[in-house]
C-alpha cells in the first residue's frame, strides 16, 4: 500500500502504483481542492507541489512520488494565508473558481525561486494554466502582489537582523 | 422578442399566488413566498417538496448572521452574493453578518419572473433585483415594529444600519440578533403589502454600487469551496462513462466486459436506456474508484449501430443549411417590417454577403459529473446545474420516477457557460446507481465532456441589403440558419410565435437580428437547420444567438458603409435615429458606442501601416434584456496574414451598478470569450463525431494571448440589466471590421484564421 507524504503528514492510500496521484488525493485521502480538469496535462487544474515543483498531478503516478514531499492546497499555508492567497482575495480574482487551486499552486512554485519575476516570466510560467473563465488579467496583478509583499517581508526581515 | 421575458420594475412577479411569510421560527427569522407555480407541474411537486427546507430567500439565525439561499446557479458570476447584496442593501444588515447558501429544486426556490430555476440570458440580476429588495425589506419593517414595541417608541423614529436598530433620540439601540432571539419578530406581508413597500431610491444606497468583498471567493482561494465533482457519500461508487464515436444517434449492439472484469474493483458495465432522448449509446463502467472506473471502461469492448447521422461531416451540415437558406419557404419569420420585396425593387444597390460560425465547445474547467443516491423512495442528485427544474425532470426520466420524488442539490459550478443548462450526466448517475444499488458519482473524461458537449451549433447567416441613391439602407433580408438549442428543451413556453403567427420559432437563434437600427423594411427568419439538429444536439453558450446574429449584422452594416463611401460610425449613428419602437434603445447604443469610440480614440489619430480599428455595437442578449454594449477593436496585421490584437475598447451600459468591480471582472472574461471564440476555439464534425477531444485541438485563450482590455461601465440610473454576456457578442465583428480597415480583407468566417485573411488580402 503506498504512503504519501501530502502536507507534511505520511498517508497511506489503497491504490495501485500506477494510480494519477490526483485520484488518490481526491478520492482516498478525500482532499478535493485539486481538481480534475483535462487528465492529459494540458490545464493546470490538477497542479501540486512535488518536493516544491509544480507537478501535474493527474501525469503523476504513486509510484513515482514515494519517498517525496507533496504539497496540496490545502497544505500551502496553515490559514489560507499565503501571499498569493491573500492577493487572490485582495485582487478578487476567482469567478468560478475551479482553476485557481491549480492557478495558485503553478505560481507559488515561481515565487518561491523568484520573488521579484517580469511580467513575461509569470506569462511564461503559467500559461499552461487554462482558466475558461479568462480570469488572466487578475491572476497576473495577484501574482505580481504578492511578490511584492513576499519582497517588502523578506527586506523587513534583513532591515530588523542587525538590530 | 421573447414573450416570456418581462423585466419592466412594475411587472416583475406575479404575487397573486404566493403569501410572503414573516415569522420566527426556532431556526430563527424565515422570510420568503410559500408556494411559487413552476413549469412542470410544480404544484403537484411542490406537495411532495415541502419536506426541504421552509425558509426561502433567507434566514436570520439568532446569532445575527443573515443566510441566503440563492435560487440561480452561481458559475462565477458570484450572484450567490450578488441576491446578498440587494437583500442587504434594503434589509440594513452589515455584509459581515452576510452568509449565502445555494438552493435545491424545490419550486419555491423558483425565479419570481421566469418561474423556474434557470440560470443564463445574464437575466438573474435584472429578474431578481426586485424581489430580492422586497424581501429585504419586509425584513427590515417587521424587524423595526418588533424593536419598536420592545423599545416603546414608534417605529418611524427608528434607524436601521448595519444590523443595528438604533433610536437616536432615546440612545436604545438593538440588535439583529437580540430581536431574534426575543421571538417577538412576527409581522406578515400579505402579497399587496408586499407590493406596497416603499423602495429605497438609489440616492439613498449604501450598498447596491460598492464592491463589496465577494462572499465565495475565499473558499475558492483554499480549496474549500465545494464543486459537483467534490461531493462525497457514504458507500458511493464511481462511474466512468463510455461514449460512442458518434454524437447522437448510435445504439449500443454488444458489450463485453471479459477483460473489464479484470480489474480489481470493477462492479459492472451499464448500457444506458435513456427515455428523455439525452444520450444515445452510452455506456458506464462502475467501480469502486475512478481510477478503476477508467480502467475498466478502457478494457469494455463495445460495437455500436451508428445511426443515422454517422456519416455526417461540418461540411454536410453546411450544405444542408446553404441549401435550406435557398429555399423561399423555408423558416419561420422574426422579423418582418415593411416589405423588403418592394424595396429592393426600387433599390439603387443590392449587396449580398454570407457569414459562418463553426460548431464550439463550452469546455467548463469542471467536467461535466453528477451523484445520485436513491433514499427510500427519493432521489438525491448532487451536481452543479444551470437549470435545476429541468434536471430534476430528466434526472426522473432516467429513474422512472415522478418528478417530485428527485432532490437536486445544487453545487457550486466549476463553470456554467450555458453548458450545465442540460442534463446528460444526470441519466448516467441515476442509472447506473439504480443498477447497482449504491450512490455513484459519474465524472465525463475531458473527452467525454468535449464529444458529448451540447456545442453552439455551426452556423450559416446569409444579408441582402438594399440601398437607396444617398447609400441609405431601405431593406434587409436577413435569413439565420442553425439547429434550434431551446426547441430541443420541450418546453413551449421558451419558444416564439413567428411574426405572422405561422409557427413557433426559436428565438434563441436569431435573437440581436432585431436590432435597434431603423430600417424601414426588414424580413429575418429563423430557420431550423434539421439535420444539424439531430446530428449535434445544440445548447446555449455564452451570449447563445446574439453571439453569430451580430457577427453578420455589425459585419454587413460595416461592408455597407465602406461600400458607400461613409464612415462606419457615422454610418451607425444614422441608424440609431430612436424611431418608433426603437425609441430609447437606440440612443443609448448611439452613447455608448460614443463613449468606446472616445476612449479608445477612434479616428482621431493616423495608425501605423497594417494596423486598424473596427468598431461595433449590440444589444445582446434580447431586445427586451439588452445591456447596451460597443467595442472598439485595434488591431494590426501582418503582411502572412497573421493577426495581433493590440485593445480591445469596451463600453457598456448597464442601468444600474450592483457591484462596479464584480461588473469589470464579467465584462472582462465576456469579451475575452468573445476573441477566443472569434480567434482560437473551432470544433469539427467528422463521421458524425466531434473531432476535438481535449485541449490540445480545442484551444481556448491561454494567459499569452490576452490583449489589453479596457472595460467602461455606464452606470445612469435605469434598471440593473445584466453583464455575464453582452460583451462576448461584440468583439468579433469589431475584429473582423479592424482587419478589414487594417489591410483591406473582409473576413465573414468564425473563427478568423490567419490562412482566411491571407486569402481575403489576394482577392
Amino acid at each position: 500500500m503506498p504512503v504519501l507524504n501530502i502536507n507534511g503528514r505520511n498517508m497511506s492510500v489503497e491504490a495501485a502504483a500506477d494510480t494519477p496521484l490526483l485520484w488518490a488525493i481526491r478520492e482516498q485521502l478525500q482532499m478535493t481542492g485539486t481538481k480534475f480538469g483535462c487528465g492529459a496535462g494540458l490545464c493546470g487544474a490538477c497542479t501540486v507541489h512535488v518536493n516544491g515543483e509544480a507537478v501535474r498531478s493527474c501525469q503523476t503516478a504513486l509510484s513515482d512520488v514515494a519517498g517525496k514531499k507533496i504539497t496540496t492546497i490545502e497544505g500551502l499555508s496553515a490559514k489560507g494565508d499565503h501571499p498569493l492567497q491573500k492577493a487572490w482575495i485582495a485582487e478578487q480574482v476567482p469567478q468560478c473558481g475551479y482553476c485557481q487551486s491549480g492557478q495558485i499552486m503553478q505560481a507559488a512554485a515561481l515565487l518561491a525561486k523568484n520573488t521579484n519575476p517580469t511580467r513575461e516570466e509569470v506569462i511564461d510560467h503559467m500559461d499552461g494554466n487554462l482558466c475558461r473563465c479568462m480570469t488572466y488579467s487578475r491572476i497576473q496583478k495577484a501574482i505580481m502582489r504578492a511578490a511584492s509583499e513576499m519582497r517588502t517581508a523578506s527586506n523587513a526581515g534583513t532591515e530588523r537582523r542587525p538590530t | 422578442m421573447n414573450s416570456h421575458v418581462k423585466i419592466t420594475q412594475t411587472e416583475v412577479a406575479d404575487l397573486s399566488r404566493r403569501s410572503f411569510l414573516v415569522g420566527t421560527a426556532a431556526a430563527g427569522l424565515a422570510l420568503g413566498y410559500s408556494t411559487v407555480p413552476g413549469m412542470l407541474g410544480a404544484d403537484q411537486a411542490f406537495a411532495a417538496t415541502s419536506s426541504f427546507d421552509p425558509s426561502v430567500w433567507y434566514s436570520i439565525a439568532p446569532d445575527g448572521f443573515v443566510t441566503v439561499t440563492c435560487g440561480k446557479a452561481d458559475m462565477g458570476q458570484h450572484i450567490a452574493s450578488t441576491m446578498a447584496q440587494i437583500i442587504s442593501e434594503e434589509l440594513g444588515s452589515n455584509w459581515r453578518d452576510m452568509r449565502i447558501q445555494l438552493a435545491s429544486n424545490d419550486p419555491k426556490f423558483n425565479d419570481p419572473v421566469l418561474g423556474a430555476q434557470i440560470t443564463g440570458g445574464s437575466w438573474s440580476t435584472m429578474m431578481n433585483f426586485d424581489a430580492m429588495s422586497r424581501a429585504g425589506a419586509a425584513g427590515r419593517i417587521a424587524l423595526s415594529e418588533a424593536a419598536a414595541a420592545s423599545m416603546g417608541v414608534p417605529a418611524s423614529e427608528l434607524v436601521v444600519r448595519d444590523s443595528v436598530i438604533s433610536h437616536p433620540k432615546s440612545k436604545k439601540s438593538l440588535t439583529f440578533a437580540d430581536i431574534v432571539k426575543s421571538g417577538k419578530a412576527t409581522k406578515t406581508f400579505t402579497p399587496d403589502e408586499l407590493k406596497a413597500i416603499k423602495l429605497k431610491s438609489p440616492d439613498q444606497y449604501t450598498m447596491i454600487g460598492v464592491s463589496v468583498p465577494q462572499l465565495d471567493i475565499p473558499s475558492k482561494t483554499n480549496g474549500s469551496a465545494k464543486y459537483g465533482i467534490d461531493v462525497m457519500l457514504p458507500g458511493m461508487v464511481y462511474g466512468k462513462v463510455v461514449t460512442p464515436p458518434v454524437r447522437y444517434g448510435a445504439t449500443v449492439k454488444s458489450v463485453d466486459d471479459s477483460e473489464a472484469k479484470k480489474v480489481p474493483g470493477f462492479i459492472k458495465a451499464v448500457t444506458l436506456d435513456d427515455k428523455t432522448g439525452t444520450t444515445t449509446g452510452w455506456v458506464v463502467a462502475v467501480a469502486n474508484t475512478y481510477a478503476n472506473a477508467r480502467k475498466a471502461a478502457d478494457a469494455l469492448k463495445i460495437t455500436y449501430d451508428g445511426g443515422p447521422n454517422a456519416k455526417l461531416s461540418s461540411e454536410s451540415l453546411l450544405a444542408e443549411a446553404k441549401r435550406l437558406q435557398a429555399l423561399d419557404d423555408s423558416g419561420l419569420f422574426f422579423v418582418k417590417d415593411g416589405d423588403t420585396a418592394t424595396a429592393f425593387g426600387t433599390a439603387a444597390k443590392v449587396m449580398e454577403a454570407e457569414y459562418t460560425t463553426n460548431i464550439n465547445i463550452h469546455a467548463p474547467m469542471e467536467p461535466m459529473n453528477a451523484t445520485a443516491e436513491l433514499k427510500g423512495d427519493i432521489w438525491h442528485v448532487y451536481s452543479g446545474n444551470q437549470f435545476a427544474t429541468r434536471s430534476g425532470a430528466i434526472a426522473a426520466g432516467a429513474a422512472g420516477v415522478d418528478p417530485k420524488f428527485v432532490v437536486m442539490h445544487q453545487m457550486w459550478l466549476g463553470g456554467g457557460f450555458g453548458r450545465r443548462l442540460d442534463a446528460d450526466m444526470m441519466v448516467p448517475a441515476v442509472q447506473a446507481a439504480k443498477a447497482v444499488g449504491k450512490p455513484v458519482k459519474i465524472i465525463y473524461s475531458r473527452e467525454n465532456d468535449m464529444t458529448m458537449d451540447f456545442s453552439r451549433p455551426l452556423t450559416f447567416q446569409k444579408v441582402k441589403a438594399g440601398l437607396d441613391g444617398d447609400g441609405r439602407l431601405i431593406a434587409l433580408n436577413h435569413d439565420v440558419v442553425s439547429a434550434w438549442p431551446t426547441q430541443r428543451w420541450g418546453i413551449p413556453d421558451f419558444l416564439s410565435p413567428s411574426v405572422d403567427k405561422k409557427g413557433a420559432l426559436d428565438a434563441f437563434t436569431v435573437n440581436g437580428a432585431d436590432f435597434f437600427y431603423t430600417v424601414p423594411n426588414h424580413n429575418v427568419r429563423a430557420i431550423r437547420n434539421e439535420m444539424a439538429h439531430n446530428a449535434t444536439p445544440s445548447g446555449q453558450l455564452r451570449s447563445v444567438a446574439p453571439g453569430w446574429t451580430f457577427w453578420a449584422v455589425e459585419s454587413v452594416v460595416d461592408e455597407i458603409a465602406h461600400a458607400v463611401g461613409k464612415d462606419p460610425a457615422q454610418y451607425r449613428i444614422d441608424m440609431l435615429d430612436g424611431k418608433g419602437a426603437n425609441a430609447g434603445g437606440a440612443q443609448r447604443l448611439r452613447n455608448t458606442l460614443l463613449a468606446a469610440m472616445g476612449i479608445a480614440g477612434y479616428g482621431t489619430k493616423e495608425l501605423p501601416k497594417g494596423e486598424g480599428m473596427g468598431i461595433a455595437c449590440v444589444s445582446s442578449q434580447e431586445r427586451a434584456t439588452a445591456s447596451w454594449t460597443a467595442c472598439v477593436a485595434h488591431v494590426a496585421v501582418a503582411p502572412s496574414g497573421e493577426i495581433k490584437v493590440k485593445k480591445l475598447t469596451v463600453a457598456t451600459d448597464v442601468g444600474t451598478q450592483v457591484h462596479p468591480d464584480n461588473i469589470r471582472a464579467q465584462v472582462e472574461g465576456a469579451a475575452l470569450w468573445g476573441l477566443s471564440l472569434a480567434m482560437y476555439e473551432k470544433a469539427t464534425l467528422k463521421d458524425g463525431g466531434i473531432e476535438q477531444t481535449n485541449f490540445d485541438s480545442y484551444t481556448p485563450l491561454r494567459m499569452s494571448q490576452v490583449p489589453e482590455v479596457a472595460v467602461s461601465v455606464i452606470a445612469n440610473g435605469e434598471h440593473a440589466t445584466g453583464v455575464g454576456e453582452p460583451a462576448v457578442t461584440v468583439i468579433a465583428p469589431a475584429l473582423g471590421n479592424a482587419i478589414f480597415n487594417a489591410c483591406g480583407a473582409r473576413v465573414r468566417s468564425l473563427p478568423i484564421t490567419t490562412e482566411a485573411v491571407k486569402s481575403a488580402m489576394k482577392a
